[in-house]
């Protein structure tokens, strides 16, 4: 039987790992929260409606406010400190969504050559997601 | 000894707390799906105007699909935090069924609320 080796106690990439999906998910929780109140104090009340301010505080991209009662998307909603939220968001996002890709995949794949195999695998498509979302980020 | 567990996890009565897990893990994996076509969506509509991209995005936009994300979303987020607070304080571990009880509690009005506002708007004619 494939069994995955007994956890040492002492520092590893699956403790790391474990550590930072908590926090990533706290991360995220506290960016939607800085969005949304972000969002209230430039005017969501009178000019979003609630679904619009909803997807602004899953992801503060001024794409996801343009059909709204804003008179000027780029005043306020389309900055480099939106940008700067929306990356980090980005990266806890993605971050603790590949990792929790992994966790299940390796709860069906053992000790095997397809761990690492698949462990790379997994990299490459966490950074090509990092690097695509930034660079819609910063086009937009 | 090679044992695949196979369909035996449907035989096992975990109860409330396994149907948790099952629901952590399905609303991650599709949360991982969704935002993973929609980040390639968005940058195709963006670089290349793409057609594909759009109707993908239109799919996204439609207030059913939203409706079914939302479940798996809210639940996610609020099975996150009890896990987090049961990893803090794992005292609190001999409580899990009823903490999950709780969050049901949570969840119910949450999304209800969600899934209210989302059909109110849709047959408003958004």
């Amino acid at each position: 039987m494939q069994t995955r080796t007994v956890p040492q106690p002492g520092w590893s990439f699956e403790y790391i790992m474990w550590i930072f999906t908590r926090i990533s998910g706290l991360a995220m929780v506290c960016l939607g929260a800085i969005g949304v109140i972000g969002a209230l104090i430039l005017g969501a009340r009178t000019q979003l409606d609630l679904p619009t301010l909803i997807r602004w505080t899953f992801f503060p991209n001024p794409n996801h406010v343009v059909n709204s009662d804003i008179p000027d998307v780029t005043l306020g909603w389309a900055n480099a400190y939106w940008q700067i939220m929306q990356m980090l968001l980005v990266f806890f996002g993605v971050s603790h969504g590949f990792n929790g890709v992994r966790v299940v995949i390796e709860d069906y794949i053992g000790m095997t050559f397809w761990r690492p195999l698949m462990r790379g695998l997994l990299f490459l498509l966490w950074l090509f997601f990092l690097i695509i979302a930034v660079y819609v980020i910063l086009a937009s | 000894m090679d044992k695949s567990v196979g369909l035996q996890g449907i035989r096992y009565k975990g109860g409330g707390t396994m149907l948790a897990w099952v629901l952590h893990r399905i609303g991650g994996l599709a949360m991982v799906v969704f935002v993973g076509m929609h980040v390639l969506s968005g940058f195709s509509m963006q670089q290349f105007g793409s057609d594909i991209g759009t109707a993908i995005n239109t799919v996204y936009e439609s207030p059913y699909f939203q409706v079914f994300i939302y479940f798996f979303v809210i639940f996610h987020i609020l099975n996150g935090l009890r896990i987090i607070v049961l990893d803090v304080w794992p005292k609190l571990l001999q409580y899990q069924r009823e903490v999950t009880w709780l969050q049901w509690l949570v969840f119910v009005p949450v999304y209800g609320l969600a899934v209210f506002l989302m059909i109110q708007k849709a047959l408003a004619g958004g």
